[in-house]
């Protein structure tokens, strides 16, 4: 604390990468106060933030550690959930969770990139907001919203769909399964994809924006029409970015409870087709919760809990990794 | 001060020795506030009596309904005054209570329908009988024509249609209830499945709440549940009849609630599931909830208080039930909690007298 500006030095260095750390060093004898603050308070802040997730995992283990004792990592291969005989095992909520978190993705992904692209480009810019404006109005509806518009509405759809796939394509064996139930697989993928386009569009439209206009005109210039420009320079130049939209996205459809508890099914039932119910890890937290009435159920709920955190913290760096792929070590935009 | 609430008190006393009702007074040792937690089946009611009682008393109760299972840990653990439960506690939860004995007070009962959608077929027509009913659940019967059932409905015209099952994806006092009641009636069903309030569910699809499973028999061609008998109700659901333990096909009714839990061989602790009861006029998928109180307080303020909350929610509470749907205690099942009422002790010196 002796004010010299090299008491800043090599720590700022990691935390600051470039342009301000040479402001610093300009102004050797002037200590600039202002900006020593701000720094400690962001990183007190950041420290904060990673104490916080440290702490939640240690919590998470803490409130497991009597269902770890008892199962071990047979929990996560484990297909029987039986709060009578005191026997759980998750497998076939992972899968659940995982196998509409996907579906969803694939089913939102072209249309949102789409929609992106049409706000981003072909909209006139006085029309932006007035498309742009429903999309992040979808982005606001409180899940139970869209977990009783599901239930009410959209499942009724779904099942009349499932009973003609069935009826036509019932050799396929995704195609062989309840299609009468309507609520499963299928209406649960489809509930997630509505939920996370929004938030993939807004973001998609908003990193598109930023592709330098001389990038296409340029390769409108050179001849190319509109869907090369868009196809061979903006999508390539916006990935890394919109791979981050897609991640996000990810992570809702992974994390999302009460909606999918609606149209869900919730079976604990391995699934064989894309109609039969099954629950979701987080939907299943939330439902026993309240009713677990001993402290080995609990454990086990909160088990769960423990393998969605990890489950996100494996996506989250698969991500961090195709990222810092795909940027080829450039700076990725959400990082 | 002191000398008004005391006259109060006398007062309230006296009016009450004039009438019918006995012993109920407001608590007298100063205390303004209670907490309780539990069981979200009779939140409706015990939040409408707790506002008639702060009226009548000036206590306020504050109530979170965060479940049964919720209000046995809190009880537990001693952070709250009362719990509330659908279901009994076990042994095991009864030994890790840190305050010692805990009391089952009573304080309504409620019926559950059992809904189905099959086209045609009206609220009342379909009778079913508990071994039927077990076996749909443990998907030994898996078609609405079936042979048992058609032998039991000679005049209802059954479709060749898939059971669809539906059940409750929650924990529930709800399903315990339900659960309970299949054990009592199949030894198959004790044995592979038995009661919790959430269970190992031979099939088919779950439903979040009354209303995901009432949504969901509704919607599926086929389908049967369980629900409360309010939301069913509500909803105009179509109910079956069910063969109670004398043998009598019954609807689901408040009035069937009532005889199940007016029977003559309660247990004196009323930790009793009164399924299956064998009252010749009791719907046989009744419960009781119970209000969870420690018998021996340690802080004599809150010990008087919470022994005059319970006497008045099963003596002038009561009559919130009715119109809330719930079944209010009658006969022998309002001696037995008024007995447990009284067994509420500050160092061992019963409270209320």
């Amino acid at each position: 604390m002796n004010g010299k500006p090299q008491a800043v030095g090599p720590s700022v260095g990691r935390f600051f990468t470039n342009p301000p750390a040479r402001v610093v060093h300009h102004d050797v004898h002037v200590i600039n106060w202002g900006d020593r603050l701000f720094y400690l308070a962001t990183r007190a802040l950041a420290i904060c933030v990673i104490v916080l997730v440290v702490l939640l995992a240690l919590d998470l283990f803490r409130g497991a550690w009597e269902a770890i004792g008892q199962f071990g990592l047979k929990f996560l291969v484990g297909t029987t959930w039986d709060p009578v005989a005191r026997q759980f095992g998750t497998l076939p909520t992972i899968i659940g969770t995982l196998v509409k978190a996907f579906i969803g993705l694939l089913l939102a992904v072209p249309i949102s990139i789409g929609s992106a692209v049409f706000i981003a480009f072909y909209v006139p810019k006085w029309l932006r907001p007035m498309i742009s404006y429903p999309v992040e109005l979808l982005a606001g509806i409180p899940s139970i919203v869209f977990g009783l518009w599901g239930l009410f509405v959209m499942v009724p759809v779904i099942r009349a769909v499932q009973i003609w796939l069935k009826a036509n394509f019932g050799w396929f064996f995704l195609f062989n399964g309840p299609a009468v139930y309507g609520v499963g697989v299928l209406a649960g993928s489809v509930i997630l994809a509505i939920m996370i386009i929004p938030i993939i569009t807004a973001i998609s439209r908003d990193i598109l924006l930023t592709v330098p206009r001389p990038q296409i005109e340029g390769m409108l210039a050179l001849g190319a029409t509109k869907w090369e420009a868009i196809w061979k320079v903006a999508l390539p130049y916006a990935r890394v970015g919109l791979f981050g939209a897609v991640i996000l996205g990810l992570g809702r459809a992974i994390g999302e409870t009460m909606a999918v508890t609606m149209v869900g099914g919730n079976s604990f039932d391995l699934i064989h087709s894309l109609f039969d119910p099954v629950h979701s890890m987080a939907s299943q937290i939330a439902s026993e919760f309240t009713e677990a009435t001993y402290n080995l159920y609990v454990s086990s709920l909160i088990y769960v809990g423990l393998v969605l955190f990890g489950i996100t913290m494996i996506i989250s760096l698969c991500a961090q990794f195709l990222i810092w792929r795909l940027s080829k070590g450039r700076v990725a935009v959400f990082e | 001060m002191k000398m008004k609430s005391f006259a109060i008190a006398t007062g309230i006393l006296g009016f009450l020795f004039s009438g019918t009702v006995t012993l109920a007074a407001c608590p007298t040792k100063g205390v303004k506030e209670l907490t309780g937690a539990g069981a979200t089946f009779p939140y409706p009611l015990y939040s409408k009596m707790f506002a008639e009682y702060d009226k009548a008393c000036g206590v306020r109760v504050n109530y979170q309904s965060i479940g049964s299972g919720g209000g046995i840990r809190q009880l537990q653990e001693m952070t709250v005054d009362f719990g509330a439960s659908d279901g009994t506690m076990d042994e095991r939860q009864k030994s890790e209570a840190k305050g010692g004995t805990v009391l089952h007070i009573p304080t309504a009962a409620g019926a559950e329908a059992i809904v189905f959608n099959l086209p045609g077929i009206q609220r009342g027509q379909l009778k079913l009988t508990p071994d039927i009913l077990a076996d749909i659940y443990l998907k030994k019967i898996n078609n609405w024509n079936d042979n048992r059932i058609k032998a039991l409905n000679p005049n209802v015209k059954l479709p060749d249609l898939t059971i669809a099952v539906v059940h409750r994806s929650d924990g529930s006092g709800t399903t315990y209830i339900f659960t309970h009641y299949l054990s009592k009636v199949s030894q198959e069903w004790k044995d592979k499945v038995g009661f919790a309030t959430s269970v190992n569910w031979p099939g088919d699809v779950g439903g979040k709440g009354n209303e995901g499973v009432a949504n969901s028999v509704k919607q599926i061609p086929g389908a049967i549940g369980y629900i409360e008998l309010a939301y069913a109700k509500q909803n105009n659901m179509t109910w079956a009849q069910l063969r109670n333990k004398a043998g009598k096909y019954l609807e689901p009714s408040l009035d069937g609630a009532v005889s199940a839990a007016d029977q003559p061989n309660l247990p004196e602790n009323m930790e009793v599931m009164v399924t299956d009861s064998s009252n010749p006029t009791a719907y046989p998928i009744t419960g009781f909830t119970w209000l969870l109180v420690y018998a021996n307080q340690t802080n004599e303020a809150k010990a008087d208080a919470v022994a005059n909350l319970a006497w008045w929610m099963i003596h002038e509470g009561q009559q919130y039930a009715l119109p809330l749907e719930y079944a209010p205690l009658k006969g022998a099942a309002l001696k037995k909690a008024e007995a447990l009422v009284k067994q509420i002790k500050i160092n061992n010196r019963v409270v209320l007298k």
